[in-house]
């Protein structure tokens, strides 16, 4: 047990997908070729004028609802001054004094506890363009295309207390932010990046430690491994006696460890102050509410309706809902009257497992929810086996198609006729006498051989709960 | 309320501007006299007034959010002292 105290703090930046940029009507679309996406409003040319998009700041307003902030009556925008090359107006418009909401929460799991993180505030800003390091060393390219597409930042209160909370708490923002709609949350294409705060205080005492800030941090699993290199340092700097000098980090996934990026020193002064370009911002009741009523069921509320009405468990609940795409696939095949149990059992072990082992998404496959709730319903009915099913599943998965049309095609259609059955279970029974013995004799595993040999001879067709049933009157007369 | 050299040398420093020292020197007394011309704002009741960050009283100047064309890119990078595949080309930023 280490005798320090994690104090862990997170700094998340969302893209929101607007069509357009916050300050102009350059496009905000992903993978453009470099400087395609830009006009003298976002090059930050003399004497161009911000003009604010609405749906940022709808967005913006969602997004901290859904987070429960509470929403400034009165907000603002303004200027945070630095130099560098990624920001063109040496600029960035950001929100210092009034951002849209503070003081929200979000609840997050870990090892079945449960546990409210704080969230200090969540801000609009711009964000800044895309700097391109050439190989050579000769020089940096920039691209602007990103400049100026809005962004969100969510600063949580250092109430987190281990690698593995922070990773808990960013995962249930990017589930609840994907569940807004305002964002498509892809830390692969960087519309969700992570800052970390993290310092060590001994076990009991209340001031904080110094902390050292962690960029670059651009996965999950990063973040969660930068952080557990960090308690390690910091630990190791502490117990030799040292301290922690206050900087900044950037962590080097390739060598598993983090490098200094800057010093405290050379920190940045921003000299922030109101931006005279935009004019004030009033969030008042009647908007609110009418934000509040496009904010889509959230996945704490979607768990408790699985868990409560559909007696799914606290487990399967969760991984269901920790991915919107999948938990609405799940309603809608539970809506198409499938089994729920079923349904949730399906999902989980084979559609997840499918789409893990391929790296694939649930949309870039055929799969309808029709096929999957009507495949639960041919079980169900006995039409096909559920060892079919497996295959009917597979094929749906790539080739897409309806079960129904696909087990008639390929003649999977499970027997369930007792006269088809019959001839094939009484010759089964002659060619196998011993098993025949054992199993008048109690040996039960006998059954389970007798069973396989009809499946074999009926390539898997018969349907087997009808087959020992025959097996048992056979064996018995 | 008044500001110390020293105080000017920094923020010509974050302004990324090299000030001689007589121009230190006098830009601290320019600076400070304008700081007491503000002071002088200071004798005002001000009590019952909300603080202000813009004079104007418009609120919610919004667009809608509707995509207009860009410019060209060889517009955009008109004015790049280099340039490099369609980019800014910028001394380096990070070194290793």
């Amino acid at each position: 047990m280490s005798q320090y105290e994690t104090v862990i703090g997170l700094e998340v930046h969302v893209e929101l997908s607007t069509k357009s940029k916050i300050f102009c009507g350059c496009s905000t679309q992903f993978g453009a070729p470099p400087n395609t996406h830009t006009c003298p409003v976002c090059l930050g040319h003399p004497g161009v004028l911000p003009a604010l998009n609405r749906e940022a700041v709808v967005f913006a307003m969602k997004a901290a609802l859904a987070l429960n902030c509470e929403i400034a009556e009165y907000s603002k925008f303004d200027r945070k001054n630095y130099f560098y090359p990624d920001s063109p107006k040496a600029y960035q418009i950001s929100q210092f004094d009034r951002p849209i909401g503070e003081h929200g929460w979000l609840e997050i799991e870990v090892n079945g506890e449960k546990k409210r993180i704080g969230i200090t505030r969540l801000h609009l800003e711009e964000d800044a363009g895309k700097l391109n390091h050439m190989e050579n060393g000769e020089g940096s390219l920039v691209d602007f295309n990103r400049v100026g597409v809005p962004l969100i930042e969510i600063v949580s209160e250092p109430d987190l207390r281990s690698p593995a909370e922070a990773r808990a708490y960013l995962e249930k923002l990017k589930s609840v932010i994907q569940y807004t709609g305002v964002s498509d949350v892809k830390m692969e294409e960087g519309s969700l990046r992570c800052d970390a705060n993290i310092s060590l205080r001994p076990v009991g005492r209340k001031e904080f430690g110094t902390k050292t800030e962690l960029k670059n941090l651009n996965s999950f699993r990063n973040v969660e491994r930068a952080l557990e290199y960090e308690v390690e340092r910091q630990t190791d700097l502490l117990d030799e006696g040292g301290e922690v000098v206050q900087q900044t980090l950037r962590w080097l996934e390739d060598q598993n460890k983090t490098k200094v990026m800057r010093s405290k020193e050379e920190a940045h002064d921003y000299r922030y102050f109101p931006e005279p370009d935009l004019v004030e911002l009033h969030l008042d009741e009647a908007w609110k509410a009418e934000i509040l009523a496009t904010i889509p069921e959230l996945p704490d509320q979607r768990l408790h309706r699985y868990v409560t009405s559909y007696g799914l468990s606290d487990y399967d609940a969760q991984i269901l809902v920790a991915q919107k795409e999948i938990s609405d696939f799940f309603d809608q095949v539970v809506a198409q009257k499938a089994d729920s149990k079923q349904a949730a059992n399906w999902i989980i072990s084979d559609l997840l497992g499918y789409l893990n082992t391929e790296s694939v998404e649930l949309a870039q496959t055929p799969l309808s929810s029709e096929g999957l709730a009507q495949m639960i319903q041919l079980i169900e009915k006995g039409t096909i086996s559920s060892k079919i099913a497996k295959k009917v599943f597979k094929e749906m998965l790539i080739n897409g198609g309806l079960p129904q049309q696909i087990v008639e095609e390929k003649g999977w259609v499970q027997i369930s006729d007792e006269s088809q059955l019959q001839a094939i279970v009484e010759q089964v029974i002659a060619d196998h006498p011993q098993s025949v013995l054992d199993l008048q004799g109690g040996k039960d595993r006998a059954l389970g051989f007798l069973v396989g040999q009809v499946m074999k001879a009926t390539r898997g067709k018969a349907n087997p709960q009808l087959v020992n049933q025959l097996i048992r009157k056979q064996v018995q007369s | 309320m008044s500001i110390s050299k020293e105080e000017v040398q920094h923020v010509a420093k974050l302004a990324r501007l090299t000030l001689t020292p007589e121009e230190t020197t006098s830009f601290t007394q320019q600076l400070n006299q304008i700081l007491d011309y503000a002071e002088a704002l200071k004798e005002l009741d001000t009590d019952g007034v909300k603080p202000m960050s813009h004079p104007m009283p418009e609120h919610n100047r919004m667009r809608e959010d509707q995509v207009i064309p860009s410019i060209e890119r060889e517009l955009a990078l008109a004015n790049a002292p280099e340039q490099e595949e369609g980019m800014f080309k910028v001394p380096p930023v990070f070194k290793g």
